[in-house]
């Protein structure tokens, strides 16, 4: 490996022992989700640098060169940006990219995240081709020279026809090999997560931050995965509908809270669309908790009798600030233990990371 | 070259260029040594370049963040590098293959006059012609400590030479600089300062108390003999390198880092002064003699964007060429000297003209003898700040910007010189290494009106503490909080004196 490289991999890996040590910090913060670019997202990391004895650059004036009279402002381009200028020199805050797919990694490191073991047999099998094989026959322009060479030294070899003081080497056609592709079957797995979150008048902005940053990381997580993924959203007061994902985290509406109500869409929905057979099914459901005594039952019923049984996870977030007295969770948390029901309060930011830890460290 | 970088030899039609434009380069004067060019296209630019042109230094990390950073602010069209020329002998020079046979040219004759340049000029009189071979001894006494003592520690201890790199006295070179340490003077015995007496004038002619007084003084003294060094030392690095507690190979680290930092600091030194040089004569040379007609647009295009300008920086390029054009300008008209000077009739001023013609010769000395600071501030006239529209800019909170803050002659010399002297970094002197008589490093920074940067002064005295082992001090002063000392023992303190 030449050094350039070496040095450049030495770089990447310091600035990911400090993304590393403050991954908590990177993980909840929300600002990274709208930066994200295709699949890099860049995480600015200042402290990668060497501190010196050097001048601070506010106080420190310079001199430049143009049109203006004293007291107007520097038009765009700081002062000592770019390459070359003697004056100021300019302070680089060092964004260093890194891809969700990495930053996924390490959470999963760090939250030691198992692999999901896809259920079910009937997964479809897809295929990938690549090439990595050799054939005798093919088109001239994937002719593999140095096996074509090596088969053709051999029968010299072999006929005696090879003379080491005049190493001359002639393939005939049979010698010739092409490179070829050879295609591997794939397990494919698909996967459906539902999300439904509780709109009422009690969700505030904060709750929907927390939901928000949740169901970004579980999404890379599950992303991460499984080859094809469907997402729904629902979202639900007393009524409960399906929106796209941009909605979702923006919508307010009011009214009381009926979590059956999302419960019995979401049944609708996978009854529909979803055969457990084929899919697996995540379930992650916010809200605050404050459900209408009266709907509690029904919802569980729903969940006991239709859900659970089929979905792979039903997780329950509570973003409740403090407790209210009897809530939702305590309803959940009465049932008899399932494998796949998981609860947890998601009061702030740094509950954000264990809430993760919880839903997907069941490893289903 | 180094057998990392794949490169290639010069087709024919630029090998042919090279030969004319040596020629026209030794016609108008310039001196060199043999001029090796190598072809990389802009990855291998990158990679040259992030090694300052050596690609044969020790592996280090920042080499690595700085390639990221080339190979960014390319992709995203921020900057390219035409060429690239390093202090050698023979001088290598860089060229891009993407580059327009116009532009080869253009570049060709450039680095000429560089090559000129660390040949000719003083500053780089001390500088190692053999630096390729010197850097990749560093590099491979690094990589075997590497191997020897493990990654984790030896990068570690380069990191913190780095950060302390800054701290060399450019000057030392040519200077004879006082020692740190002198040989105790033979000190004089109590016995020698009591006067001879007789018996009983003895009280009267060595009065006790005075005696006792002596006594004290001595002691003093003694005590402040422990002090070193001596007279304050700007060269931290080789302070450290004699005096710390370094291993072996700690102390072989630092004294690389060292050599390269002084290796590196004349360019540093005469940024302005070096370019201009080089496009002074790469102008000079294509417009007199290489250029070719359908060749011209491209190669205007390209020298005036080497030389824009934009309001918040100073481009070296233009402010080299423009100065060195207007001494050429003064010398050639005879505008200098007493009777110059006392005139101070504009019009006449600018009319001025003794036909003397000595323009050539003075910019060939100005070329030997001066650095930047020395050529702005013998050379920088009103005239010339006016002509080239100079201002000094400060930051102002309120707007959070940067603005214009005066187009006077006086503060736009002194903001000039302020910001070029010891290369732009501040001065900071070793002055006790044994403060309190603890064996503590004592730095006062000269404070002439700049703060340092206080984000990183807690973190470089943890570096330096980590080199001296004992507790280290920075005396500095900041704005509105006057004279501070910082401190670190383990953990950073600071105190107002």
């Amino acid at each position: 490996m030449a050094q350039i490289e070496q040095d450049n991999a030495r770089y990447r890996q310091i600035v990911k022992g400090k993304i590393r040590q403050n991954l908590r910090k990177y993980i909840t913060n929300g600002e990274l989700i709208g930066r994200q670019g295709k699949d890099l997202v860049s995480i600015p990391v200042p402290q990668v640098d060497l501190p010196r004895f050097t001048f601070g650059q506010n106080n420190r004036g310079g001199v430049g060169q143009g049109e203006g009279e004293p007291g107007d402002l520097l038009g765009a381009g700081e002062p000592g940006e770019g390459e070359g200028a003697g004056e100021a020199p300019g302070q680089h805050i060092r964004e260093a990219e890194i891809s969700i797919d990495e930053l996924v990694q390490m959470l999963a490191e760090e939250l030691e995240l198992p692999r999901i073991q896809p259920k079910g047999s009937k997964s479809l099998d897809s295929e990938v081709t690549k090439y990595t094989d050799i054939r005798r026959v093919g088109p001239e322009s994937l002719r593999h020279f140095k096996r074509t060479y090596r088969e053709a030294l051999k029968r010299q070899l072999a006929a005696g026809l090879y003379d080491p003081e005049n190493p001359v080497i002639i393939p005939y056609p049979e010698d010739r090999r092409y490179r070829s592709y050879r295609t591997k079957p794939l397990p494919d797995a698909n996967a459906v997560i539902i999300y439904m979150m509780d709109v009422s008048g009690s969700m505030g902005e904060r709750e929907k931050r927390l939901v928000r940053i949740t169901a970004f990381w579980i999404d890379a997580w599950l992303k991460r995965n499984y080859q094809h993924i469907h997402r729904r959203y629902i979202v639900h007061d007393a009524v409960a509908g399906e929106v796209d994902e941009e909605t979702f985290y923006r919508i307010r509406q009011g009214g009381g809270t009926k979590i059956s109500s999302a419960l019995t869409y979401c049944q609708k929905l996978v009854k529909a669309l979803y055969n457990p057979d084929e899919w697996n099914i995540y379930l992650f459901q916010f809200s605050d908790g404050d459900n209408f005594g009266s709907d509690n039952d029904s919802a569980l019923s729903l969940l006991e009798q239709h859900l659970l049984p089929v979905a792979n996870l039903y997780c329950y977030g509570q973003v409740d600030e403090r407790r209210y007295g009897h809530t939702f969770i305590d309803t959940l948390d009465e049932l008899d233990p399932h494998e796949n029901l998981v609860t947890t309060h998601i009061r702030d930011d740094d509950a954000i990371f264990d809430a993760l830890r919880l839903f997907l460290g069941k490893g289903r | 070259m180094s057998k990392r970088v794949k490169t290639s030899l010069l087709p024919p039609e630029l090998a042919s260029w090279k030969e004319k434009i040596e020629g026209y380069a030794t016609e108008v004067g310039l001196t060199f040594p043999e001029v090796r060019f190598v072809m990389l296209d802009f990855d291998q630019m990158n990679k040259v370049a992030a090694y300052d042109g050596f690609p044969s230094r020790y592996p280090h990390w920042r080499f690595g963040m700085e390639y990221e950073r080339l190979r960014k602010s390319y992709a995203w069209g921020l900057h390219r590098i035409y060429e690239m020329v390093i202090n050698t002998d023979p001088c290598y020079a860089y060229l891009l293959t993407s580059n327009l046979t116009v532009d080869q040219k253009l570049v060709m004759a450039h680095v000429y006059a560089h090559a000129d340049f660390f040949h000719n000029n003083l500053w780089f009189s001390h500088t190692n012609r053999r630096m390729l071979d010197e850097m990749a001894n560093h590099g491979a006494r690094i990589q075997r400590y590497l191997e020897k003592f493990g990654v984790e520690p030896v990068e570690s201890f380069i990191d913190r030479c780095l950060s302390l790199d800054n701290l060399i006295d450019i000057h030392s070179p040519g200077v004879v600089r006082a020692p740190a340490r002198v040989a105790p003077a033979e000190s004089t015995t109590e016995q020698n300062e009591r006067l001879r007496s007789s018996g009983y004038m003895e009280s009267y002619i060595n009065p006790p108390d005075y005696l006792e007084a002596l006594r004290r003084r001595r002691q003093e003294e003694k005590h402040r003999e422990r002090n070193f060094p001596v007279t304050p030392q700007r060269d931290l690095l080789l302070f450290l390198l004699e005096n710390a507690p370094l291993e072996p190979w700690q102390q072989d680290v630092l004294a690389i880092v060292r050599e390269e930092a002084y290796y590196f600091a004349p360019q540093r030194q005469t940024k302005i002064l070096n370019e201009g040089w080089a496009s002074y004569f790469h102008s000079y040379i294509m417009t007199r003699y290489a250029l070719e007609t359908g060749e011209l647009i491209d190669y205007a295009d390209h020298h005036s964007g080497t030389l824009a300008t934009s309001p918040g920086r100073l481009n070296p390029y233009k402010v080299g060429i423009e100065l060195l054009r207007h001494i050429e300008d003064r010398w050639n008209r005879g505008a200098f000297g007493a009777e110059y000077e006392a005139c101070d009739d504009t019009k006449q001023r600018a009319n001025w003209d003794r036909q003397l013609g000595l323009g050539r010769e003075k910019i060939f000395e100005v070329r030997r003898i001066y650095n930047d600071v020395g050529v702005i501030d013998t050379f920088l006239t009103e005239e010339f700040a006016k002509e080239q529209k100079l201002f000094t800019y400060r930051y102002n909170p309120q707007a959070r910007a940067y603005e214009i803050d005066s187009r006077d002659f006086a503060d736009i010399k002194r903001q000039l010189l302020f910001s070029l002297t010891n290369f732009g970094e501040p001065i900071i002197e070793v002055v006790n290494a044994n403060y309190e008589n603890r064996g503590e490093l004592y730095l006062i920074h000269r404070w002439e009106g700049a703060d340092l940067r206080n984000d990183y002064l807690d973190a470089t005295l943890e570096n330096l503490h980590a080199l001296w082992s004992r507790p280290v001090h920075l005396e500095t002063n900041v704005q509105e909080k006057g004279r501070l000392l910082f401190s670190f023992d383990g953990r950073p303190h600071m105190r107002q004196l």
